[in-house]
């Protein structure tokens, strides 16, 4: 099994931790796994902000990056989602259809894939789960909380095996943090009430840490958490999941 | 008014954005607890889509077995182009009956036709008889909600609306001593009518009656009492059969409430002895919106207003942010329909999150639509160069991984080595109440190739 990794451009650039620990984890599982050099971004940005057509070359590019491989993997929702949904811009050659069908974000690829729950990581801390809302609703990486279905969560399998991890409840289950891309300048004042009002939920439920699918709303998450001061980490899920047990 | 503009001074007073938002949150959860208990309740969502679905492909036959029904059952029907059409119509009847007082039961649909200016202006005195819609009424405002028009108002602010117009005495807001005040000026209303306006929730091509849902019974009240009654209905209200109710009516009330049922689900099929009854049939853009196949399925809309209540959005910049008659997702999907240039900033006020989509019992596509107006609006209507340019610049950028790596570098250098204040300085709105990641000294690219030359 050859897997492409897909490192969203943010996380290359701002929060390349994140981009080592799931390479890491990947390689600990015995996963072969290859960093094609030519990626730079699956193109959401421009196109959620209603450019779409401006990144049809972004797309190629990620086309022609990653046509060759079994699967995907990338430890962002929103970016596998971006492209699972939105990629019908360009024209569907096989390559694009199977870039589509083989992309996998890392908790989905972790249960789904290689149908491993346990990856032997110990991180001793309460932790609570934003569920990062492309993942969720675009993916389906959990039940949605609207929706009359099974309770099921692909992070929260991960981290129930995780030595020492307690999961905290939220009273809103999986509300948005506010990020939203562009949205998060465009609509600054929302988007600054939003991400206040998620961490104060998971502060008065007693979490310690914060972890989600993607590093785009923990960012977001971060920049208030450090700008006011608040004793909470922010970590993304493959951090928690690569901290071995020594 | 852009939509982030308005949103910003609502979010001036965050006592008030707490207090709404909670509000609505509450009734969503109420929803939640409420459809949890419906086994299939997913089936149900998917009969409601589909037979909105088939209704609109087939809508003008479903239109013409409508009126030729309700015309058997000696209803009088008519139809309305536009808003304006709409207007005349029901202005001339009331002006065959010489109706200087009416009463109105809710309807978004004379909202959006602005019909209480239009007969207010000649001398017609017309009374919303929904609370909700009474209080903003008074208030001289337009409904912030489709099904709680008032919920931007706190109980003080309507004891002081009553005291002002009803002569109330003041109560610190006591809910119970105010609704029985408003109680007794409806009564008061409601007998002196000449004529009632109601809206539709569903019309029955099969048997050419309608029903309207109402928690106050103030619809039954309204046509019950007076000589005359005009039902006015957007052509998309239609259902083909009477059964079909039995997944409407079941959707609708758990959507919008969490109830199993509204408390009244009035049925109108014939007019009383003695008296006449309406029905104005309105398209006023419907159909072109019918022809957008991005867009049509927004007609599938039964306006419960849950979209609303799970929108984080809408909870914290509140209805009136959004300068539409339909306020929050769905607005946001239609009002572009109506006038891209006056409602552009509508669709962008979202972060896409799915919550609408997932919650709307009849399972409107609501993100997917907002994307698709993004990509229009883009295109169709003046955009800031600014932003323009640099979504030019970063699909450039993004399309070649060299140029891409050099202009990363330079981004996290300033990160790391320029201070604070000047990062979090003025043109960058992010930094106004977020501090920016600190700039990694290597990006993940670099680790790489480093590690691999290593190996
Ligand atoms: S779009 Fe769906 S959720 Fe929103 S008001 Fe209409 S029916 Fe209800």
């Amino acid at each position: 099994m050859k897997v492409g990794l897909f490192i969203p451009c943010y996380i290359n650039q701002l929060y390349p931790q994140v981009g080592k620990a799931t390479i890491e984890l990947l390689e600990r599982l015995q996963v072969e796994v290859i960093y094609p050099s030519g990626q730079t971004c699956c193109g959401q940005p421009m196109a959620n902000s209603g450019y779409e057509y401006e990144s049809v070359g972004t797309c190629n590019n990620f086309v022609e990056n990653f046509k060759g491989f079994d699967y995907i993997v990338t430890p962002s929702g929103s970016c596998a989602y971006h492209v699972k949904k939105h990629y019908d811009i360009i024209p569907q050659t096989d390559a694009v259809t199977k870039v589509r069908n083989t992309i996998y974000e890392l908790c989905d690829f972790l249960v789904n894939v290689l149908e491993v729950k346990n990856v032997g990581a110990r991180f001793p801390y309460k932790v609570g789960i934003h569920k990062s809302c492309h993942g969720l609703r675009g993916l389906r990486l959990g039940s949605c909380s609207e929706k009359v279905t099974e309770p099921y969560s692909h992070i929260g399998t991960l981290l129930k095996e995780v030595l020492g991890t307690e999961i905290i409840e939220l009273s809103r289950k999986d509300e948005c943090c506010g990020f939203g891309g562009t949205f998060a300048v465009t609509e600054e004042a929302i988007s600054v009430k939003m991400g206040k009002d998620r961490i104060q939920d998971h502060l008065n439920n007693g979490a310690e840490v914060i972890t989600a699918t993607d590093t785009s709303c923990l960012m977001h998450l971060e920049g208030l958490v450090t700008r006011n001061k608040q004793p909470l980490k922010i970590r993304h899920i493959a951090e928690i999941l690569n901290s071995v047990v020594d | 008014m852009s939509h982030s503009k308005a949103a910003t001074i609502f979010n001036k007073d965050e006592n008030k954005v707490n207090w709404h938002d909670k509000a609505l949150w509450f009734v969503r959860h109420k929803r939640d607890k409420s459809v949890h208990t419906v086994k299939g309740w997913e089936e149900l969502r998917n009969l409601g889509h589909g037979i909105k679905a088939h209704t609109l492909s087939n809508l003008d036959n479903y239109l013409i077995q409508f009126e030729e029904n309700a015309k058997k059952n000696g209803v009088q029907v008519h139809w309305a182009v536009d808003g304006e059409e709409h207007n005349k119509i029901v202005h001339q009847i009331l002006k065959a009956h010489q109706a200087k007082k009416v009463v109105k039961s809710k309807s978004m649909l004379t909202e959006e036709c602005h019909l209480n200016p239009y007969l207010e202006a000649d001398g017609i005195e017309v009374i919303d008889s929904d609370l909700g819609e009474r209080i903003v009424q008074l208030a001289k405002e337009p409904p912030s909600h489709i099904v709680l028009p008032a919920i931007h108002k706190t109980k003080e602010e309507v004891d002081a609306l009553f005291q002002e117009h009803l002569g109330t005495k003041p109560c610190n807001g006591d809910p119970q001593y105010l609704t029985g005040e408003a109680r007794k000026h409806l009564r008061e209303k409601f007998i002196q009518a000449d004529a009632a306006i109601t809206g539709v929730n569903f019309a029955i091509a099969d048997t050419g009656g309608i029903v309207v849902c109402t928690n106050e019974g103030n619809a039954d009240m309204g046509a019950h009492l007076a000589p005359v009654h005009i039902a006015c209905m957007g052509v998309e209200k239609l259902i083909p059969k009477q059964t079909h109710l039995g997944v409407f009516l079941r959707l609708l009330a758990r959507s919008a409430t969490g109830q199993h049922i509204t408390t009244y689900s009035s049925h109108f099929k014939k007019p009383l002895k003695g008296s006449e009854m309406h029905i104005v049939i309105v398209d006023n853009g419907r159909t072109e919106q019918l022809s957008r196949p991005d867009f049509r399925a927004s007609l599938h809309c039964i306006r419960c207003g849950a979209c609303m209540n799970t929108c984080p959005i809408y909870r914290r910049s509140g209805g009136h942010s959004y300068d539409a008659t339909i306020p929050g997702p769905i607005g946001s999907i239609l009002s572009p329909g109506k006038d891209l240039k006056k409602h552009s900033s509508l669709p962008f006020a979202s972060t896409l999150c799915g919550s609408c989509s997932d919650v709307c019992p009849v399972k409107i596509d609501i993100h997917s639509q907002l994307y698709k107006w993004r990509q229009l609006i883009t295109k169709e209507t003046p955009q800031p160069i600014i932003k323009k340019t640099s979504m030019k610049m970063m699909g450039n950028l993004f399309s070649k991984p060299l140029q891409f790596e050099k202009v990363g570098k330079v981004a996290r250098w300033s990160l790391r080595n320029l201070p604070k204040g000047v990062i979090n300085s003025k043109p960058n709105v992010w930094g106004k109440e977020r501090d920016l990641p600190l700039g990694p000294t290597e990006s993940f690219d670099e680790w790489y190739k480093k590690r691999k030359k290593n190996e």
